[in-house]
Parts: C-alpha cells; sequence; structure tokens
C-alpha cells in the first residue's frame, strides 16, 4: 500500500515539505528525513523524554506525535536554540559550566525540557525542577548536575530579563 | 507500527462519521493511540485526527460548576484558576499524572480513555493470552506478576488496573461525561471487567467525547488528591484518592464527604462505604481511620503462584485504607 501525505512544517524556522507515510512521527520526520538527529530515539514509548522538542513553543514528546499532527505548526529542536552566530542558549552554557551529563544521550532532551520548564516557571526551586523535569530521565544519573543546571540557567534568565525591562 | 491512513477530520460530524467505521480509532493527543500502536495492541486502518476542531478545547467554571472541553489538555486543566479554585483535587491529580510533555499533549476526553498499563496486555508477542486484548484467550496476571493489578472490581477474567487519575477525581464528585446526543455519569462510563474486560467504556462506535462537567459543591472545593506511588514523580498509583470534605458549622462534625481511589481498581472506584461511615460523625483520627477500613471491602488480592514476586499486590489492601485517611485527615485539616 503506498499510502503518502504531505506535511508543512516549520522546523527551526524554515518551512519544509516532507512526502512521507502518515504513520511516520516527528521524531522519525526529524530524524530520518530531515538529517536532524540531535533530538534522540529513546525508549520510543513516551517513557523516557529523549525526544523532546517544542510544538508552537510547548515542550511535547516527539515520538509520540505524528509528524501529519503536527501540519503548519512550529517545531524547535536542540538545533534551533543556539543564536544565528552560534552562541549557546543560557541552558546549553549552564549544561556546560555544571557538566550537567555524562553520555549526553539524553542531553538534548534535557535542555529542551528545561528551556521549557524555566519559561513555563516551574524551576522556583529543586523539588519543583525536580517535579517539571521528572519527564527526563538520565540513565547516568547526572541529576543533581542537572538540577544545578536548570536553576543557574532560570536565574541568569530572569536577571537578563529584568535587565532588559 | 502498521501502515493506516490519516484523515484530518474539519468538523465534528465529519468526525463521527470517519470514526464509525471499523478499525477506525480517533487521535486526540495521542500519547496512549501511538504507543499502543508500537507495542501492536492496537492496529488501526485508518486514524482520524480530531487534535484541530474548534471550540472543543474550552475550560469554564461558573456558581454551577466547570465545564472542560474533551480537547482541553491536562496541563491546561491542571493550571487554570477556576479548576484550582473550585476543584482542586482534579488540579492535583492532574498535575502529579504522567509527566509535564505528556500533559501538553494529553487531553482531557483521551484521558478517560486511556487504556490499563498491565505488562501483559501491553506486550502481544511475549503474551498471546490476554482477555481485555483477546477475548477469551485467558488472563497472564493472574499467577503472574502482579504487584502493579487491581485488588477491587476484579474478575475472573482480568485484574488489569485503571490506572486513571483524573478520573478518580470526577468519580469522586459525580462528573459528567458528555458524548453529543447522550450524557453518562463518569461512574457509568468506566465497566467493570466481568466477562467482557475487552468493553471498557459505555461509548459507541461513532460517539466522541465533547467535554466533561463537574457540578460545584463545597466538599469539591475543598478537596484534594494524594497520590502514593513506587517514585515521587512520572509514576502510577500504587494506591491514590481523591477526597473532598465539608464540615458542619461547627468546625468539626462531617457533614458531606467524597472518596475515590486510583491505582487500585478496575475502574475508578468511589468508595461510598467510607462516606457514609463518617457522615454526621466528628473528624478526628480513630474514627476516619476505622472507617477508611471500608475502602477495601471485599478486596480480593492476587497472589503469586509462580515463584516470581512474593506478595503481588496484596500490600494494596494494606495501604489503600492508609492513604484515604491521610488524605480526609489532611483536607479536614487535622493532619
Amino acid at each position: 500500500m503506498t499510502n503518502r501525505t504531505i506535511v508543512h512544517l516549520e522546523i527551526n524556522g524554515r518551512m519544509q515539505a516532507l512526502d512521507i507515510e502518515p504513520r511516520v512521527t516527528l521524531l522519525d520526520a526529524l530524524r530520518e528525513h530531515l538529517g536532524l538527529t540531535g533530538t534522540k530515539k529513546g525508549c520510543d514509548h513516551g517513557q523516557c523524554g529523549a525526544c523532546t522538542v517544542h510544538v508552537d513553543g510547548e515542550r511535547v514528546l516527539a515520538c509520540l506525535t505524528l509528524a501529519a499532527q503536527a501540519e503548519g505548526q512550529a517545531v524547535t529542536t536542540i538545533e534551533g536554540l543556539a543564536g544565528s552566530n552560534g552562541e549557546l542558549h543560557p541552558v546549553q552554557a549552564a549544561f556546560l559550566e555544571y557538566d550537567a551529563f555524562q553520555c549526553g544521550y539524553c542531553t538534548p532532551g534535557q535542555i529542551m525540557s528545561a528551556v521549557a520548564c524555566i519559561r513555563e516557571g516551574h524551576a522556583g526551586s529543586d523539588d519543583e525542577i525536580r517535579e517539571y523535569m521528572s519527564g527526563n530521565l538520565c540513565r547516568c544519573g547526572a541529576y543533581p548536575h542537572i538540577v544545578a543546571a536548570v536553576r543557574q540557567a532560570a536565574e541568569d534568565l530572569t536577571a537578563h530579563k529584568q535587565a532588559a525591562e | 507500527m502498521r501502515d493506516f491512513s490519516y484523515f484530518r477530520a474539519g468538523s465534528l460530524d465529519d468526525a463521527r462519521r470517519a470514526a464509525a467505521l471499523p478499525s477506525a480509532m480517533l487521535l486526540a493527543g495521542g500519547t496512549t493511540l501511538l504507543d499502543l500502536a508500537k507495542c501492536g495492541v492496537t492496529e488501526p486502518e485508518s486514524v482520524v485526527d480530531i487534535t484541530h476542531l474548534k471550540g472543543l478545547g474550552d475550560i469554564r467554571v461558573d456558581a454551577q460548576g466547570a465545564f472542560i472541553g474533551a480537547l482541553a489538555r491536562m496541563s491546561q486543566i491542571a493550571e487554570d484558576a477556576g479548576i484550582m479554585t473550585h476543584f482542586p483535587a482534579v488540579s492535583e491529580a492532574l498535575w502529579q499524572a504522567a509527566s509535564p510533555q505528556i500533559r501538553n499533549m494529553a487531553t482531557s476526553g483521551g484521558n478517560l480513555m486511556q487504556r490499563t498499563r498491565c505488562a501483559y496486555f501491553r506486550d502481544p508477542a511475549t503474551f498471546p493470552a490476554c482477555n481485555k486484548r483477546a477475548p477469551g484467550s485467558g488472563c497472564s496476571a493472574i499467577g503472574g506478576v502482579n504487584r502493579n493489578h487491581a485488588i477491587l472490581g476484579t474478575s475472573q477474567s482480568c485484574i488489569a488496573t485503571n490506572p486513571g487519575d483524573l478520573a478518580a477525581a470526577l468519580v469522586a464528585f459525580d462528573a459528567m461525561v458528555h458524548l453529543g446526543e447522550r450524557s453518562v455519569a463518569v461512574d457509568d462510563f468506566f465497566l467493570l471487567p466481568g466477562d467482557t474486560p475487552d468493553r471498557e467504556h459505555a461509548i459507541e462506535p461513532g460517539e466522541i467525547i465533547t467535554a466533561i462537567t463537574i457540578p460545584a459543591s463545597p466538599a469539591a472545593r475543598r478537596s484534594t488528591y494524594l497520590k502514593v506511588r513506587d517514585r515521587q514523580s512520572y509514576e502510577f498509583a500504587a494506591a491514590s484518592a481523591a477526597v473532598g470534605i465539608e464540615l458542619e458549622p461547627d468546625g468539626r462534625t462531617i457533614r458531606d464527604l467524597r472518596v475515590a481511589l486510583g491505582g487500585v481498581a478496575t475502574k475508578p472506584w468511589r468508595a461510598r462505604a467510607v462516606e457514609d461511615a463518617l457522615r454526621g460523625k466528628t473528624l478526628e483520627p480513630e474514627t476516619v481511620q476505622r472507617a477508611s477500613l471500608l475502602a477495601v471491602e471485599g478486596a480480593l488480592s492476587s497472589r503469586v503462584d509462580q515463584g516470581v514476586g512474593r506478595d503481588g499486590n496484596h500490600y494494596k489492601i494494606e495501604l489503600a485504607p492508609r492513604v484515604v485517611a491521610r488524605a480526609i485527615l489532611k483536607v479536614g485539616g487535622v493532619a
């Protein structure tokens, strides 16, 4: 059965058209069809958070989203986070500074989740960060450094926002 | 995942027509459907995407109660100011469920339609026997590893736990599920397994959940959701309780009480025996603890016969009443 559908997605600010089977997830569309392998496939069942991306600014799991479902929507992946001049996003910089990883496989999902966690206003305390980052597993167990990085990035972003006002 | 055709519904009528066809399935948040399609548990030939239908995502709270559109996301409901004020148990049940990412995707209607997390149900390749998945094939959980399985509402056919947190809170406060032409009390929307565990919800092919409503009540306004689990976050309940209380003006006599259990039964479980035993009584620990034992009246644990694990789900019989008592005392301001 050749069953195809054309899907238009705005990936990291650029419109892309994909000719894919309807069953293709957003995760597979990113990795296999667009070559954006920064978004990781961990469990592929919504249990680990490695595939976290933003759709219209909200963090979601790319493995449980059909690419077709996201027709016309704006998708941000880890590749779209740094500035156009290559300057790291404050959350990326904090993860480096605090050594918030070991093997690094969960890191893109952790960072995308952390950016949203801070934007949602759920990074007010270590407990709150742990609760609202619980959808991202790290089998190396780098959690204490991840919490420290998110806390630091949240403070930096708040200070930056206040300075701008 | 088997290939399927994809149809984006332009209207509710479109969606109803398309979903009435055999082997068609509705897609909203997708967090259950795509997961189970990858497991080989569901194999839709066509998927009807209703995510983009207009007007089904509203949340409104007024003096009469709450109206929650079927496409409202879990995160939106959990953080809605009206829900937080008038139905705190609903908000708490939601933010303690799933993960932030899943809560941004999953809808209220889809949440009610989620399937059990029974590991045998989810793994057809390894465990062909499952009466819920393949009627008449048997149950692998009875006598298997059943630590997370139900102690209430079970049958010879099935002991799978309904995993819903939101559903438990809705059952406690007499919510209604709206299906367009008709409405069903949420307690009747979920079916006991009996001899037909494959039939879980009182919904017919071609019907679509359009909204959930919850009547306002003093007990709903003073309510909480207590969830006890193996890890602190992003985990299903070992036992949970949605509890609401209304006290007499003396501040210590119970006028109204609502109790529903999650994580221990084959459907969201209203504990009316606990409510009846405590209405009119004084809110104090010993009375509450004794009455809470009624929550597990008739409970049956499934001990493990085949040498895997130790006590199966027997611990839930002791745990559930403690969770109920703790929640009542907490919401009553005693603990």
